[in-house]
């Protein structure tokens, strides 16, 4: 039939216009802006680095549905650590050599940051870390940044929430001699309890990835503590609030962002009710901007974000809006302008970098009820 | 005899490894970064191999020992280097040959002390306790603040290049190889066949267990010290079971006992840790499968040409 013979060929005509056109338009659009990511996507912490990755890949998709930053769209150039030493080196000579990203948004676990960050500071490719919270991590060179609050800034929190909040006279502390995270935050926190005359009556270690804690907690337990500090990632943490449950132990536990997890209840059930800890984002939070973040990062990936995505969502949006303002995709000015970034409006906060290249905001305190994590309220650096 | 021609070997290798330094500023640095990382299995499992493939032992710590050459390097580097106040051309060709033999010493002491008393054991026990020491050393280095502690220690310079990872490995299967074939070396590989026939004709097996795992610790230490100046930053966690899992994966898809079996395996582990890394989670899933066919298909090691003589056992 003539009809449908004609609209063939005009849809023919039209898709070969669109065809060219759309050839014409890659052609002529600049390059996009390329920013490189390291993180845990597979091993042991692999939930750690995927939650950070799905709230940067979130904001790279944001940020190009809004026609990208200086008029160029932007590219998320991602290699996975395997959570493993050894790997970010290598991974980060691969992003500013090979990629050649202009930044790098990288590992939220310190002692990987630690490894491939120095890496990217000797070719003057700024880093901005998630979720890196150990202090010497930004020590390491000017070109190093982080979006998170430190391990000293927790602690120190922990201990202030203790005495003020819970009225602690006397605390026990179980702390993982095999991470770095863990130490730091049971040094910060001792620091702050003789501050405020708190007394500690039991110290105790573990080593990650240990199964049973009931040696350490039964002692732990014969010292009678007000509260617990066990600074610790979820995996242990689970377990140790189910056997410390279990023993008879009531008092509440205290720990650090590692809690935050949905692993923490499922190992605990229960028993983890009760515990406290702060994180760098609350679901609770009622701010417009959080809300309109957990909403579409839910319908975007069909879970509920951790804190750790929208670190990943902020860091990723700091670097673009760093670019923006210092109107230039060069290393060196994406350096510059992020050491000036006052109040950034975030997800997890407003964000302020000061002179040791560290994110100055406020951290959320929540407590487990119910297997929720309910926000109980926030305390300023 | 083969000493003078595996002699030519070693020097022609050192040579091309001197040339293709030269010039490594034109190489891009991932790949750089990878030979390297090439350069430094050929050593750990060159050196494995000669503990678990030709003498016969079943050593799970060499991750262990790597660490404690790693540490030690690392520590006369960061250390001593500063104070020195000579060009950093002087450290890289002075001082780090010398950490380097400095981290293989200390870690063939631990590889005698560790061994001495419990080379009279055989087989698995061996294996526990060599797994036992790996897990001691990173816990001790965890509670050792000196050295960083559980955080790791930070500024290690660069000094790692293509010329000393490569002279290393090739240094590594020089000793191995020359040992092997010397009238002395007959008796690792007797120790391997049969402990109790070569005990009963009057070789001291102990003290051959001794010397393999003493030479294996060694080349494990330096490896770990060209380890700790390739990455920079050294942690106690990346030294654990699973590295020694790593290595002794190398020895056998190599062939126990095969020097360039070994050797090719080492190469293509590490370039295919490489490509896989884009595919995820599917990476182990992929190495896992490829090993269990690997052994189904060619117990005897993936690239065998010759087969030695077969063994008693």
């Amino acid at each position: 039939m003539n009809g449908s013979r004609r609209s063939f060929l005009g849809r023919g005509v039209a898709l070969g216009a669109v065809a060219v056109l759309g050839t014409y338009a890659a052609w002529a659009a600049p390059e996009p802006i390329r920013i490189g990511e390291f993180s845990s996507l597979t091993g042991r912490e692999a939930g750690l680095g995927q939650y950070t990755h799905m709230g940067v890949v979130m904001a790279l998709e944001e940020i190009n549905a809004a026609g990208g930053v200086n008029g160029r769209l932007v590219e998320v150039i991602a290699e996975d650590t395997q959570s493993k030493a050894g790997e970010s080196a290598t991974v980060v000579r691969k992003l500013t050599t090979r990629s050649r990203v202009v930044a790098i948004i990288g590992e939220g676990a310190s002692g990987r940051c630690l490894e491939g960050a120095p890496i990217a500071q000797r070719a003057g490719i700024p880093v901005v870390s998630p979720a890196a919270t150990n202090p010497k991590v930004t020590e390491l060179g000017d070109c190093i940044f982080r979006v998170c609050f430190t391990d000293p800034f927790q602690g120190t929190v922990m201990a202030k929430f203790a005495h003020e909040t819970l009225h602690a006279k006397r605390v026990g502390v179980l702390s993982d001699v095999a991470s770095p995270y863990s130490l730091g935050l049971a040094e910060f926190f001792r620091q702050r309890c003789r501050v405020d005359g708190i007394e500690i009556v039991g110290e105790q270690r573990f080593s990650g990835g240990d199964k049973d804690f009931r040696a350490q907690l039964t002692a732990l337990k014969a010292s009678k503590p007000d509260a617990l500090f066990v600074p610790s990632y979820y995996g242990d943490a689970g377990l140790i609030l189910l056997q410390a449950r279990q023993l008879g132990i009531t008092v509440p536990i205290l720990g650090g962002d590692g809690f935050e997890a949905p692993e923490l209840v499922q190992v605990a059930g229960a028993a983890a009710d009760g515990s406290y800890f702060p994180v760098h984002f609350s679901l609770a939070d009622t701010s417009p901007r959080s809300r309109g973040f957990v909403e579409r990062f839910t319908k975007r990936w069909g879970k509920a974000p951790t804190g750790v995505s929208a670190l990943g969502y902020d860091a990723l949006n700091l670097i673009v809006d760093a670019i923006r303002r210092g109107g230039s995709a060069e290393p060196k000015a994406i350096r510059g302008a992020l050491a000036l970034t006052t109040s950034f409006d975030g997800v997890t906060g407003r964000i302020s970098i000061d002179s040791e290249r560290n994110a100055r905001k406020p951290a959320s305190i929540v407590r487990v009820e119910a297997g929720q994590f309910r926000f109980l309220q926030a305390v300023a650096p | 005899m083969v000493l003078p021609k595996s002699q030519l070997w070693l020097v022609v290798v050192l040579l091309v490894a001197g040339g293709v330094s030269a010039f490594s500023g034109r190489i891009d640095p991932y790949v750089l970064d990878v030979a390297m990382g090439v350069g430094i299995a050929i050593t750990q499992a060159s050196s494995l191999n000669l503990i678990n493939g030709f003498t016969g032992q079943f050593s799970l710590g060499h991750a262990g020992f790597m660490a404690v050459g790693a540490y030690s390097s690392a520590m006369l580097t960061t250390t001593l280097g500063p104070k020195l106040g000579v060009s950093t051309a002087v450290l890289q060709w002075v001082l780090f040959p010398a950490s380097l033999l400095l981290g293989g010493l200390v870690a063939a002491l631990a590889g005698l002390a560790v061994g001495a008393p419990s080379l009279r054991l055989k087989g698995d026990y061996l294996a526990i306790v060599t797994l036992g020491f790996g897990e001691i050393i990173k816990v001790i280095l965890q509670n050792v603040d000196a050295v960083g502690g559980a955080r790791g220690l930070v500024g290690i310079p660069d000094y790692t290049n293509l010329f000393w990872t490569f002279s290393v490995a090739a240094v590594t299967v020089y000793v191995v190889w020359g040992l092997l074939n010397s009238t002395y070396g007959r008796g690792f590989l007797a120790v391997a066949d049969d402990e109790v026939a070569a005990e009963a004709m009057g070789l001291n097996t102990t003290r051959y267990k001794i010397t393999a795992f003493v030479v294996g610790s060694f080349f494990a230490g330096v490896a770990g010290g060209l380890y700790a100046h390739l990455k920079g930053y050294l942690n106690p966690g990346g030294f654990d079971f699973n590295k020694s899992i790593e290595i002794v994966v190398m020895v056998i898809l190599g062939g126990m006992g095969r020097h360039v079996g070994v050797i090719i395996a080492a190469i293509v582990l590490v370039v295919l840790n490489e490509t896989l890394r884009s595919f995820g989670e599917y990476r182990m899933i992929l190495y896992s499968l490829l090993l269990i066919v690997l052994m189904l298909t060619r117990p005897q090691g993936l690239f065998t040409w010759t087969r030695r003589k077969p063994s008693a056992a």
